[in-house]
């Protein structure tokens, strides 16, 4: 009886001073966790989801203030990704997916307010106060942040088509189905 | 003897090359139409260099190079330009590309041609006239041929390899040439050598060629040439350039480095033969030799211009009621034309008429069964039924574990897969897809950076700005206590004892109301300043930025310094990408 | 034509066609078994393949799967073989019918069929039939046993009693008995002696029908089927530790030769080691895998409780295939120089 205790005891002692070895030795710096998800999010920074950018928001679902299906340029693979990710129920996107977009700017229109400049998260836009604006189509991110600032309206969110540089090789679907 | 090396793997299909070399090489007569894409070598655009209603002339640049790897395009013929549009493109997807449509005047009358002795200029300028010529190599690949001329600057090059061994089957244009154009391949393997000093140069030729391989021995004789011409085993894909060179030095170039780096460089024959033709003759690249085989009455190989739309070029041949679809470049790693308006190019070294009866439709797809012939034929010594498990289930970290980027699609797995697996489609599958997301990484992280750098240099301006208005605040307070010291000093008493009584306890024995403004003010402007080093010391936001952006914002500062700006309301140099 | 995925030119290979070879290979073993113990074998093989196929199509239908490319993929066919040729000859009619239902629908269609299986199903039907008819499944008939074919298939069916002169035990057991028996006081050389039951080299009879299966293996082996690795190893691993023991202890253990032709060694080593879905890949996996496995075999036919040990070593090892492959990668094309 007091040899078994006696050997439970000092097994747990072993094991316990293992494990707080263990968390020492191989001690995770920060938080890692919001680097992953942060690393899923599409960086639009678009502030779709409700926070003020990417990061905000992998810190609100790190911390479980955020739900996990409220960015929209993340799409439902991104949901998929976040789930799998947190080990978390695979959800539908709490808003409409829509195809990939960047800005474009009809530089008829265009009064040259800067507003659209100061908007843009990303310094997508080029121009000056009363110059023409455009946009870098390489650095858009497709946010939508600039349209609403523009006062006269003349930015408008261009769908990207398939074309030879994102034409992408199709899944083969060549799938046995029962003939009757 | 050379002592030959094997590859591992191969397979050994039907050939089916007799059809189509039992005539010379045909001129293919001037098309009602050309629709020359910009678009046809590896690497930038090509700028477009002509409008419509612009009449040009045969050789005429049409398209500029863009950036060092690209490669010039030019009028096949002299005609007029009628359109430069959106054309359906020479590509599976059937998706439109850049191009120029002229309608040929059917005089093809040459722009002023300038041959160049590239034994007496700088290799430098030779490269640059293979680029301007739209050089590229036409096995397939369409790199830009002057990208590959420089040697390592570390390795000694050892071996220049010509790629005469077409093993591909149906395609015989490359032994027509051979047979035909031997001398100037030669001398076009000439210059090739002249630019890479190596120590040998092998030309590899499948040993079903034998005309060809007799051709340029003779030829490589006549012209005092030491080229070692040999015959390596018939096995497909032993004309893939890995391949090849592994077989003539034994050499195995792995994905990771440029052949270059192990002392060997490898070309195309037809290659050799237009880079002749460009130095000598300065004839840019207009037309190529391509095969027009299969379903057809006369096959025979054609020298065609190009940018001549598909059903022109194979109505030539006669194709047979049967005809179902061509195919461009052979049947292992070719492709079906999209449409019959798609224009030959650069990379189409062969059409192929389809029928049922020729390439019989599929089985249907069965499991695997992991019996391994796949593996056993892979010349890459893949694991291609691995890679398929983890290609259909997506996971693509696995598939670049098992090496996907090595697979050079050459379709020897799926030409014995049991299971009639289309193992290739997989893998292009999950190569794009991977290329895909890669994209889509690197374009998220240049944003984040973008909006980190944004954030930051909001930040550091909102505190310039105070700062800036503390400095101006404390001034106007230093000012006006200086003026009220300055009068009462000079009320109390205007010996020199109590001028230095003044500045010994300033302004504190007669404290004025403005003076203990000014000392406010100093303090506020102090903390103020305090406050700004803080966070410039530890700005908010930039705190995981990598050295080479915290070098950038140095940078920016100190062009900022230097151009005396203190705070400018918007950085110029951010607008610029 | 297929428009969509290149290549466009395909060889004539098909899972069926692999099937065949497998069967075709099987004949020469096949024909020596029936030489010696009658057709009954053939009416056993017979009885297999009908329930093979009728599992197939039954499941096939349930997972509503196509029935026309599976059910004439041959797969079903080479389990069937398989069993009815693992099985004793004599064995009652309902036990192959088990033992094939088992190996179709629970080790074959319930992990996902043909391809997904992760054990052998002719081998877990083989283990399943031992551990739960530990008797019917060691009863062998000698091969000096004369009897009709009528008496055969009566005894199949259960119409007539399962005597014990009729029913007796492999060379492989009775070796392992007399030993036991005798405790140390007979050595193997003098229980070998006996032709009667032990023939020239393994087993009077058995030795034909091992013969056989040689000679379709290697016939397998010519036609690329199968490689040679897998095979070479088993049996390597096989003599390797019966040449060792029985060099140290001649009158306990039998020699080298005896091992690989009694028992299911050389079925084992040509068909079942062999098989690509439970076995391993690559060729350094494939040979572990062999080794192993013989090496796993002789340890249970010679210690362990069973008559042979083929089965049990083959899914043994079926369970650490995928794990052995994952640690053989072989070297890839440009980075077999392990300094890149």
């Amino acid at each position: 009886m007091i040899t078994a205790i006696a050997i439970m005891a000092l097994g747990a002692v072993v094991l316990g001073a293992a494990l707080g070895y263990a968390s020492i030795k191989f001690k995770v710096e920060g938080d890692p966790l919001v680097e992953k998800i942060e690393a899923i999010l599409p960086q639009t920074q678009c502030g779709q989801c409700g926070y003020p950018g990417c990061r905000p928001y992998a810190e609100a679902i790190n911390k479980g203030e955020a739900d996990i299906n409220l960015c929209p340029p993340g799409g439902a693979e991104g949901v998929q990704r976040l789930a799998d990710l947190l080990g978390r129920e695979v959800k539908p996107l709490d808003a409409e997916e829509k195809p990939k977009a960047i800005a474009f700017i009809d530089e008829q229109t265009c009064i040259g307010c800067t507003l659209c400049i100061q908007a843009c998260p990303v310094d997508a836009i080029v121009g000056a106060a009363k110059q023409m604006h455009t946009i870098v189509p390489e650095l858009c991110t497709g946010c939508e942040l600039c349209v609403p600032p523009c006062p006269v309206e003349c930015i408008s969110m261009e769908p990207i088509g398939e074309n030879l540089d994102n034409w992408k090789w199709k899944y083969p679907v060549i799938e046995l189905k029962k003939v009757a | 003897m050379l002592q030959l090396f094997k590859f591992k793997g191969g397979v050994k299909p039907q050939t089916n090359k007799t059809q189509s070399v039992g005539e010379p090489i045909g001129v293919a007569p001037l098309p009602s139409r050309l629709f020359v894409p910009l678009h046809q070598s590896i690497g930038g655009t090509p700028r477009p260099l002509v409008a419509a209603g612009e009449r040009v002339l045969k050789g005429q640049l049409i398209g500029g190079a863009d950036g060092w790897i690209s490669a010039a395009v030019h009028a096949p013929t002299s005609g007029t330009v009628r359109a430069v549009a959106e054309h359906v493109a020479a590509h599976p997807s059937g998706l439109t590309t850049l191009s120029v449509e002229i309608e040929p005047d059917g005089r093809d009358e040459w722009i002023e041609r300038t041959p160049i002795d590239h034994g007496a200029l700088a290799p430098e300028r030779v490269r640059e006239r293979l680029r301007e010529a739209g050089v590229v190599g036409l096995g397939g690949a369409v790199f830009p041929t002057h990208g590959k001329l420089t040697a390592s600057k570390t390795v000694p090059m050892e071996e220049l390899v010509i790629n005469g061994a077409e093993c591909e089957p149906y395609i015989t244009c490359d032994d027509l040439l051979m047979r035909e154009r031997a001398e100037e391949i030669v001398r076009g393997v000439g210059v090739f050598r002249d630019l890479l000093q190596p120590k040998r140069v092998l030309i590899g030729i499948e040993d079903n060629k034998p005309e060809a391989v007799a051709a340029l021995q003779a030829a490589a004789a006549k012209l005092g040439e030491n080229f070692a011409v040999v015959a390596v085993p018939t096995r497909y894909p032993a004309g893939g350039a890995k391949q090849l060179i592994r077989v003539l030095t034994g050499k195995e170039v792995p994905s990771t480095k440029r052949s270059t780096d192990l002392g060997v460089q490898c070309f195309n024959v037809a290659t050799a033969y237009t880079a002749w033709r460009a130095v000598a003759h300065g004839e840019p690249v207009v037309s190529r030799i391509v095969t027009l085989t299969g379903n057809v009455e006369r096959p025979r190989n054609w020298e065609a211009l190009l940018g001549t739309p598909l059903a022109e070029f194979v109505a030539l041949g006669g194709p047979k009621p049967d005809t179902d679809g061509y195919l461009m470049g052979g049947p292992m790693m070719g492709f079906a034309m999209p449409t019959m308006d798609a224009p030959l190019v650069k990379a189409t070294n062969c059409i192929i008429a389809s029928s049922p009866a020729l390439f019989p439709p599929k089985a249907p797809e069965m499991p695997c069964i992991r019996c391994g012939e796949c593996a056993k034929v892979c010349p890459h010594e893949l694991q291609p039924f691995e890679l398929y498990w983890f290609a259909r289930a997506k996971n693509f970290g696995k598939t670049q574990e098992y090496h996907i980027f090595d697979c050079i699609e050459c379709g020897c797995c799926s030409f014995v897969c049991p299971s009639r697996i289309p193992l290739v489609q997989y893998f292009r599958f999950a190569k794009s897809e991977i290329w895909a997301r890669e994209k889509e990484k690197n374009a998220a992280d240049q944003a984040k950076a973008r909006f980190e750098w944004k954030t930051a240099r909001e930040e550091r301006e909102k505190a310039e700005k105070a700062e800036k208005l503390a400095k101006a605040a404390a001034a106007q307070a230093a000012k006006k206590a200086a003026e009220a010291a300055a009068a009462a000093a000079g009320e109390a008493a205007p010996a020199p004892a109590a001028a230095e009584a003044a500045t010994n306890v300033p302004a504190a024995t007669n404290p004025p109301l403005d003076a203990e403004a000014a000392k406010k003010a100093a303090i506020a402007a102090a903390l103020e300043r305090a406050r700004a080093q803080r966070a410039a010391v530890e700005p908010k936001n930039v705190d995981r930025l990598t050295p080479a952006q915290q070098k950038d914002i140095a940078e920016v500062d100190a062009r900022r310094q230097q151009a005396g700006i203190e705070a400018p309301p918007t950085a110029p140099e951010e607008s610029q990408p | 034509m297929d428009f969509s995925t290149p290549p466009y030119l395909l060889n004539n290979a098909s899972v069926q066609r692999v099937m065949l070879q497998v069967l075709a290979a099987l004949l020469p073993g096949i024909g020596a078994y029936v030489w010696i113990f009658g057709p009954i074998v053939l009416v056993q093989i017979a009885l297999a393949t009908a329930t093979a196929l009728a599992a197939e199509a039954a499941m096939l239908r349930l997972r509503e799967k196509p029935l026309a490319p599976f059910l004439t993929d041959g797969s079903a066919v080479v389990t069937a073989w398989l069993i009815a040729l693992a099985f004793p000859p004599l064995a009652p009619w309902w036990l192959i019918v088990t033992g094939t239902l088992f190996a179709v629908v629970i080790a074959k269609h319930l992990y996902g069929g043909l391809g997904q299986n992760p054990f052998n199903p002719a081998m877990i039907a083989f283990a399943v039939c031992i551990v739960s008819f530990p008797a019917l499944m060691s009863q062998w008939p000698p091969a000096a046993l004369d009897l009709g074919f009528a008496e055969q298939a009566r005894i199949v069916f259960g119409l007539a009693p399962r005597v014990d002169a009729i029913v007796g035990a492999t060379p492989l057991d009775a070796l392992k008995t007399g030993l036991k028996l005798e405790e140390g006081r007979v050595g193997v050389s003098q229980l070998l002696d006996n032709r009667e039951v032990f023939g020239a080299v393994a087993g009077r009879g058995w030795e034909w029908v091992t013969a056989g299966y040689l000679l379709g293996g290697l016939w397998l082996w010519r036609r690329g089927v199968v490689s040679w690795h897998a095979p070479l190893a088993f049996l390597a691993g096989l003599s390797l530790l019966a040449g060792g023991l029985w060099l140290y202890d001649p009158a306990q253990f039998a020699d080298p030769l005896f091992h690989l032709f009694s028992g299911g060694a050389m079925l084992g080593a040509w068909f079942i080691v062999t098989d690509p879905v439970s076995g391993c890949t690559t060729p350094k996996g494939k040979l572990i895998f062999g080794f192993s496995a013989g090496a796993l075999a002789y340890v249970i036919r010679v210690f362990g409780g069973y008559p042979d040990g083929v089965a049990f070593a083959v899914l043994l090892l079926n369970l650490c295939a995928p794990l052995i492959d994952v640690y053989t990668q072989p070297a890839i094309f440009g980075m077999k120089d392990k300094s890149r």
